[in-house]
């Protein structure tokens, strides 16, 4: 019998599920790897060859290489593992966060001042709030860290 | 014997720790945010406990995905402050109370929860955000610290409900320890707040302060929330909340005892991309 997931209809959220755990395991623990000092001295200075190092999918890595948290979401990362990359290049949670909006750093923080995004319109897929799928993205940002 | 003298609730955002560390705090858009705990410094100067039992997730820091531990408490006597990818916050390092520690998980396993036992962890923001809006810049924390750790990164998390029986069983385990301390239990993490997608930045004021309500009236109807109303209402990280679920189980009325006085409330919005929630329940 399936599993009941309750939480597919939201729109613009991957919950990290038992199942995007297993397919995100190595980008998860790569992520892990960078709360050690030298090793975001060695990722820094090769990407590429430090990534070839793990198990990762090509799609992992591209993500990755892109800094494109959306992609590495849907690869089976989670926000609270990919925020070691964020923080190896320096970027904020706000930063991070923003960037997965289509929203510049500008215009991200500036929602949140006004008191964040509302929840209206964006409960359940089909509805019309501005996180459903056809309004992305939603500003002028390049989607990416 | 021990007992529970309060609860106290905060949000634990990592960027009000670095607000602190890096001397923002007096900027307008952080004054608004530490305005709300100036009441609560006061406070705890006059009402510092032995012991707070401090109830926070992991935040892909002590537990990778190696192991994920639903409910880890921490017996170890000291916590090393985590360097989670820009260096360890400078705060002092955590004193543990291992006696009371090993205590409540010999009380509470054999009131039927499956505790995992930590006896080496780092502490990351989680933990040490909430000992810094107590207590401020300080060289040593000025009471010890039992941490424990609730799975909210990997769904499905715990039910409210399953925390809320928890936060039950911990009080009658540190009130059945001999020696008289007086301890706290802290729930922390939330309110609204979504970090990853399309969605990210949701954030649900009415629902938070309907949340807040609830925790104080009627915690045993919150309890039944289910996950997916986390969820859909608070942002996929909102679900931090049912932690505090777990302070509130432990207060004297929902063993029959007294109401608590409610003696702080605050909520504001945004702190980085975070409701900001604060209560403090005495008994």
């Amino acid at each position: 019998m399936a599993l009941d997931k309750p939480y597919t209809d939201v729109p613009g959220t991957t919950i990290f599920d038992a199942e995007q755990s297993r397919k995100g395991y190595w980008l998860n623990q790569f992520c892990m790897s960078l709360m050690k000092p030298e090793n975001r001295v060695r990722f820094k200075a090769d990407e590429r060859a430090y990534l070839d190092e793990w198990p990762m999918t090509d799609e992992q890595k591209e993500a990755v290489l892109a800094r494109d948290l959306n992609r590495c979401i849907a690869a089976g990362g989670n926000i609270y593992f990919l925020a070691k990359i964020g923080a190896t290049d320096g970027k904020s949670f706000q930063q991070m966060a923003g960037s997965m909006t289509g929203m510049t750093e500008e215009e991200y923080r500036d929602m949140m001042v006004r008191g964040g995004r509302s929840v209206e319109g964006n409960r359940r897929l089909g509805e019309d709030g501005d996180a459903q799928p056809d309004r992305q993205p939603q500003g002028h940002g390049k989607g990416t860290l | 014997m021990a007992r529970i003298t309060a609860s106290v609730y905060t949000s634990h955002v990592p960027a009000i720790g670095a607000a602190m560390d890096l001397g923002k705090t007096h900027e307008p858009y952080w004054q608004k945010v530490f305005a709300g705990y100036e009441f609560s410094r006061r406070w705890i100067r006059e009402h510092t406990p032995d012991v707070i039992f401090l109830v926070y997730n992991d935040h892909a820091t002590s537990f990778s995905l190696e192991i994920i531990p639903t409910f880890a408490i921490g017996t170890a006597a000291e916590y090393a402050i985590a360097d989670e990818g820009w260096g360890p916050r400078p705060v002092p390092k955590v004193i543990g109370h291992p006696e009371l520690a090993a205590h409540i998980a010999q009380s509470v396993i054999q009131d039927d929860f499956d505790l995992t036992l930590v006896n080496k962890m780092d502490v990351d923001h989680g933990l040490t955000v909430p000992l810094s809006l107590l207590f401020g810049q300080v060289d040593a924390w000025p009471c010890k610290v039992i941490p424990f750790a609730v799975n909210v990164v990997q769904y499905p998390v715990p039910s409210g409900r399953r925390c809320f029986m928890l936060g039950q069983a911990i009080r009658k385990a540190i009130e059945s320890y001999d020696e008289p301390l007086n301890v706290h239990i802290w729930g922390t993490g939330g309110m609204s707040h979504q970090l990853q997608g399309p969605r990210a930045g949701l954030i649900n004021k009415e629902w938070d302060n309907r949340f807040l309500d609830r925790l104080i009236e009627d915690p045993a109807s919150l309890a039944q929330v289910p996950h997916i109303e986390y969820v859909r209402e608070a942002g996929s990280e909102g679900i931090e909340l049912v932690m505090w679920l777990i302070a509130r189980g432990a207060m004297a009325d929902v063993g029959g005892g007294r109401r608590p006085t409610v003696t702080h409330r605050f909520y504001h919005v945004p702190a980085s991309n975070t409701a900001v929630g604060h209560l403090i329940l005495e008994n």
